[in-house]
């Protein structure tokens, strides 16, 4: 079963890059707001024949 | 159709929905092919004699046609117009390099075109749900690519901080299926037609079942998460139950799934403790493939009545339903000493429908119904009621078809292991099979009034298409912190 030398380094390596990317998003302060997160989607506008309910929140712009 | 994907009307950006629609109309017509395809192959096994004695419509060609069709040509599309649409919505940008996104819309019709070409002349790897030869696997994986290109680089020029919760899921989908089709797809080829796989043996099965199972995982599951996470709560005009559980889904579903793949191995020469290792992690999936079906439902909760008026809703919630049914379904066919009655028996076949047909299927249907009047500058499709008819012909056509695959499999496997006290085995093989014919019957009967469903969803789009005109739609602007 040679193939498992290979498939479960790839899968720990893989562990450790979603470990990071999870690092990444808790530091970027992707989780700081959970629940008003939820809410965002039905703000944004969808095109003709759609109610405009408001702007995008200020504080959750990118520069 | 790609003149109107440039952008600038009115001096502000607009989105790129011009190449979500291609797409959108592209899966209509798809789905309607490969359940088709899958009818014929549901009626060969019910009368081999229909396949008329031709080679290229024998079965064993065409069940992959159907497979692939129905997988990577109908849930491929519903993935690349869902991803890209709700992408470019939750970011508040049009894609990233537009051009681009319109060269997978070619290159991957032209992946299923040479599909449907090499498969019925019997060209394939022998490997399932990755029959294409090699050159068709590295236009794959450019098109593959040149796909996470367009979808990461939305991300990175996106203008809200917060990347929505669906945005996650269609990522991990686009990284570990590129992943994945590269490491399974590895072979060495002596012709333009022929190639042998770099791996050999069992080791050739682990690598086919650690990419099969994390094709069903990701493919088939984490990108269809992120269209429940996104069109679910816009359908039903509330945020989703619980944002920070669907986080949790998230992670939890990353971590744990990549292991899944050697319970299609149980009693073979995969070594016993790799089986186990397959079955446990498995019975683990149980627990986020639950949480995220609870927290899809539970987004109606106060709302329910909404399930009564709106089709769209029922088919985005019943998938839900059928998501629970099948991932409690798999972890328990996991478990080894079940495995030994249900593997190779039509319960498989009947789970992956469930899976499949209840899961996959309604909950692209949902999201297409959202789609296609949006694509088309209509706040819904053609007609309602169409719809309605199609979500209760397909309900029935999943219930007889999953239905009989049970009462068949089971009965299989108990009829393969019976033994009569002196040792010997109490039927032949094909006494079994002819005591399957009945129920080979009843799913030809839930296949095709799946089939016809979609036929009903093809005429809608058709009429929704040709009454309707796109009105591009302008991104809104984003208030800076001042």
């Amino acid at each position: 079963m040679d193939i498992l030398f290979v498939l479960i380094p790839l899968s720990v390596v893989l562990v450790f890059a979603v470990i990071g990317v999870f690092a990444w998003a808790l530091n970027a302060g992707q989780f700081d707001d959970l629940e008003r997160e939820g809410e965002r989607i039905l703000g944004a506008e969808e095109g003709p024949g759609f109610p405009r309910s408001g702007n995008v929140d200020s504080d959750q712009a990118r520069e | 159709m790609g003149n109107n994907a440039s952008p600038a009307v009115k001096g502000g950006p607009v989105y790129n929905d011009a190449v979500v629609r291609a797409f959108a109309l592209a899966a209509v017509l798809w789905g309607i092919v490969g359940m088709l395809v899958g009818v014929i192959v549901a009626a060969q096994l019910t009368w081999p004699e229909l396949n008329l004695g031709i080679s290229w419509l024998s079965y064993g060609r065409l069940r992959p046609l159907h497979t692939n069709a129905v997988i990577f040509a109908f849930g491929g599309c519903v993935l690349f117009a869902s991803s890209y649409y709700v992408v470019q919505r939750t970011s508040q940008v049009p894609l990233f390099a537009g051009k681009l996104a319109w060269f997978t819309f070619w290159g991957w019709q032209l992946v299923i075109l040479l599909a449907a070409i090499s498969l019925p002349l019997g060209f394939t790897q022998a490997k399932e749900y990755a029959e294409l030869e090699w050159p068709i696997d590295l236009l794959i994986a450019v098109v593959w690519v040149s796909y996470a290109i367009v979808f990461f680089g939305t991300i990175g020029v996106r203008k809200v901080r917060h990347i929505y919760v669906a945005n996650w899921f269609f990522g991990a989908f686009i990284l570990t299926v590129a992943l994945l089709h590269i490491v399974n797809s590895a072979a060495i080829p002596v012709s333009l037609t022929k190639s042998y796989s770099a791996y050999a043996g069992v080791q050739d099965a682990m690598v086919q079942w650690w990419y099969g199972h994390n094709a069903v995982g990701f493919f088939l599951t984490a990108g269809f998460l992120g269209m429940m996470y996104y069109f679910i709560p816009k359908q039903a005009e509330r945020p989703v139950y619980s944002y920070r559980l669907s986080i949790v889904h998230f992670w939890a579903l990353i971590f744990t799934y990549m292991w899944a793949g050697p319970h299609h191995l149980h009693y073979t020469a995969l070594p016993d403790w790799a089986q186990s290792v397959g079955m446990l992690f498995s019975l683990v999936l149980l627990a986020p493939s639950w949480g995220g079906m609870i927290n899809g439902i539970m987004t109606l909760s106060g709302a329910w009545h909404k399930l009564r008026d709106d089709p769209i809703l029922k088919f985005l919630i019943v998938s839900l339903s059928f998501y629970g049914m099948s991932t409690f379904e798999g972890p328990m066919m996991s478990i080894k000493t079940v495995n030994a009655l249900s593997h190779y028996t039509d319960w498989t076949v009947g789970h992956v429908h469930s899976g499949a047909l209840g899961w996959v299927g309604l909950v692209s249907m949902g999201t297409l119904y959202y789609l296609i009047p949006r694509m088309f500058g209509r706040k819904q499709m053609y007609s309602t009621r169409a719809i309605e008819l199609h979500f209760w012909i397909a309900t029935i056509g999943i219930v007889l078809y999953i239905a009989a695959m049970w009462i068949a499999g089971v009965m299989q496997g108990l009829m393969w292991r019976a033994i009569n006290p002196d040792g010997t085995l109490v039927y032949s093989f094909v006494e079994s099979v002819k005591a399957t014919f009945p129920f080979y019957v009843i799913r030809l009967v839930g296949g095709l009034l799946y089939l016809a469903g979609m036929l009903i969803m093809g005429w809608n789009t058709i009429k929704t298409a040709t009454s309707g005109k796109y009105e591009p739609v302008p991104v809104p602007p984003v208030v800076a912190h001042a």
